[in-house]
């Protein structure tokens, strides 16, 4: 590491936080109404919109987690990235036209549409902060590690103030430029890492004549210890039949948590129409699938190169093969580059999940609830008033980022994708069922509803607390105390069925009547695009 | 308007227009078009890559089993993964653009057209 030179870092992060913020001022001159601020007036491409989607999508879990799992463990790390890719059919074939159809901002305009809606806003709008709030330590505890890995910081102090600054930026990004500058700032992080990540993947093969046996076998030559194991499955979690069974159920979580994680849903707002939805949803297959066999190249390139003993050395482990391979490749000016856009990684996410959670609290729980029951007291203002909706939603992301930065600091250590494997399960338990029986099954009711969002939520919650990864073993949160009951890191192949089951159950011996009419409406509306909401022309 | 709102108030005659419009006959046919295509391919895809999860999971030797290389059956299996992805997005575009769209559209305008 002492080829890295932290100023070097610092100040290639710096022109990338310059060129954003100017480009985030600059977008956001038009921002007027909340349909601007919420949902950048709908006014990108598809093109544009899939780029986005990629950036919010491809986190540093991704970039450096994925690569990291690959250097050390092979096979194992490979299968992560196969579930993050198949997962995004659930979104193009069963979510993202029908959501933009029936939707304005929010998950929750979706799920409530046909129900009762307050009860089914509140309960959209928990599920949404409880995800986003998970996703949100997650990419604020990795960002403490990246920086004691590239800026040389290693007390917990410095990495606290680190993780501040990255806290306030995203907040200033979101304030300032809303969903329009923090599309750009996702559209310019997504290009950048992309084109880095393809630049090393051309590197490294050039480095093996092309030949990707070749890589493999010099990937096989410098981990002596694992040796022919990392070219297949098992090294990771082949080792016992509970460790068998909890790959199961992450890989569960990972394919049917995408289409339910609510920053992406968002984005198919952010489009003019269900095509451009569409649109945006293949090229965001085609990028994030071209990215992922990147990392596939890197992750077994920086084993082959780097070498696991040296990365398992390095601080931040597994999360450092990336930026070491960039070394190894390019020395300290390449690592620069990788580690600035590393940090762009999480600072455009952190921004998309902020916006996503301070939107379902501004629409779903301020203008839906408690604004629409003082009207009805008769003592609202009137209806023309959205800019409301865009002044709370900008108190509430100052709150969300405080609170993240807070969390973010306390959390820093934590294993970054257990956090997210956390997040998708949330979201493949609470959201996706809920998502799939309001757009297909006439019907579910409110009841239906609750039971599979809250049902889903608190099965999944109470099984992560009794889970290993929080009590009982060496490796978990709390080492001293064991109330694992539940064998399991990753609850999905136990919280999605019931929570399947739940929304049917709920449904079924509920008297609640499913509403015929609203029925009706959504269904047309999902399917042909009636009535949806227009891109605002300026 | 793009503020108009959707909650509950819509009225009497709007609602008989969805209901009508979702008995018609172009409706049922489009929502069995887009039925016809998603659900069976949802299943088919789903099945594909919990068969190969459970290889992955359950069937190491296999999976380690050498094709040309260092090239295994576990890394073809991943790759085809991606390949299977990429050709349903792609299929599924043209059956959207050809069979769902131009129906999707001709509703569309039938009801906004009507003076809304």
């Amino acid at each position: 590491m002492n080829e890295s030179s932290p100023i070097l870092n610092i100040s290639i992060f710096g022109v990338f936080v310059l060129i954003t913020l100017f480009v985030v001022i600059r977008a956001s001159r038009n921002n007027k109404t909340a349909a601007d601020y919420l949902a950048a007036g709908r006014a990108f491409t598809g093109p544009q919109n899939g780029i986005a989607i990629a950036g919010d999508y491809l986190s540093a879990a991704s970039f450096l987690g994925i690569a990291g799992a690959i250097a050390l463990n092979g096979y194992d790390g490979f299968l992560y990235s196969i579930g993050f890719l198949v997962a995004w059919l659930i979104a193009l074939l069963l979510v993202a036209e029908l959501l933009r159809n029936t939707g304005k901002y929010t998950m929750g305009d979706v799920l409530s549409f046909r129900m009762r809606q307050r009860p089914v806003r509140a309960a959209a709008a928990t599920s949404t902060m409880a995800v986003s709030f998970f996703y949100l330590l997650a990419q604020m505890a990795g960002a403490g590690g990246l920086v004691a890995l590239l800026l040389g910081i290693t007390g917990a102090g410095g990495q606290a103030i680190v993780i501040a600054v990255v806290g306030a930026l995203m907040i200033a990004y979101v304030l300032i430029g809303g969903m329009k500058g923090t599309t750009w700032v996702q559209i310019i992080k997504a290009v950048l890492l992309i084109a880095g990540a393809g630049i090393m993947t051309v590197w490294v093969l050039g480095k093996y004549g092309f030949n990707l046996s070749t890589l493999l076998g010099a990937a096989v030559d410098a981990a002596p210890k694992a040796g022919e194991k990392i070219l297949g499955p098992g090294l990771q979690y082949g080792a016992t039949g509970t460790s068998k069974l909890d790959f199961l159920s992450l890989a569960l979580a990972l394919v049917l948590g995408t289409a339910g994680l609510p920053h992406i849903l968002m984005r198919f707002y952010t489009v003019p129409t269900a095509k451009e939805a569409r649109r945006s949803v293949v090229w965001a297959i085609w990028l994030i699938g071209i990215f992922y066999l990147f990392t596939l190249v890197l992750g077994y390139g920086a084993g082959a190169l780097v070498g696991p003993d040296a990365i398992n050395a390095a601080p931040g482990k597994a999360n450092s093969a990336a930026p070491l391979l960039a070394l190894e490749l390019g020395g300290p000016i390449l690592l620069g580059l990788i580690a600035a856009v590393a940090f762009a990684t999480i600072l455009a996410v952190v921004a998309g999940l902020t916006i996503t959670a301070s939107a379902s609290f501004a629409h779903d729980i301020y203008a839906n609830i408690i604004k629409k029951g003082r009207e009805e007291n008769g003592n609202g203002g009137g209806d023309d008033d959205k800019t409301d909706e865009v002044k709370v939603a900008r108190i509430t992301a100052i709150v969300i980022g405080l609170v993240s930065i807070g969390g973010g600091i306390v959390a820093n250590g934590q294993n970054i994708a257990f956090l997210v494997a956390l997040a998708f399960a949330v979201a493949a338990s609470a959201n996706l069922p809920t998502i799939l029986y309001s757009l297909f099954w006439k019907r579910f009711n409110t009841s239906g509803a609750l039971w599979s969002i809250y049902g889903g939520l608190i099965v999944t919650i109470t099984l992560i607390i009794l889970s290993p990864a929080v009590s009982g073993k060496p490796t978990s949160m709390f080492k001293n105390a064991d109330f694992a009951l539940f064998p399991l890191s990753n609850p999905g192949i136990v919280s999605i069925p019931v929570a399947f089951l739940l929304g049917y159950v709920g449904t079924i011996l509920s008297k609640d009547k499913a509403d015929p009419a609203k029925q009706a409406e959504m269904e047309v509306r999902s399917l042909t695009g009636a009535g949806a909401e227009k891109a605002i022309a300026h | 308007m793009s503020t108009a709102d959707h909650t509950p108030s819509e009225s009497a005659p709007d609602a008989q227009k969805w209901a009508d419009v979702q008995a018609s006959d172009d409706f049922k046919e489009l929502k069995q078009r887009l039925r016809k295509f998603v659900f069976p391919v949802s299943g088919l895809f789903l099945a594909w890559y919990l068969l190969y999860v459970l290889l992955a999971d359950y069937a190491h030797g296999f999976m380690s089993t050498k094709v040309f290389g260092n090239i295994n059956v576990g890394l073809i299996f991943g790759l085809l993964q991606f390949v299977s992805t990429f050709v349903i997005t792609t299929l599924y575009v043209r059956h959207a653009n050809k069979n769902l769209d131009p129906l999707a559209e001709k509703l569309r305008n039938e009801i906004e057209g009507d003076g809304k």
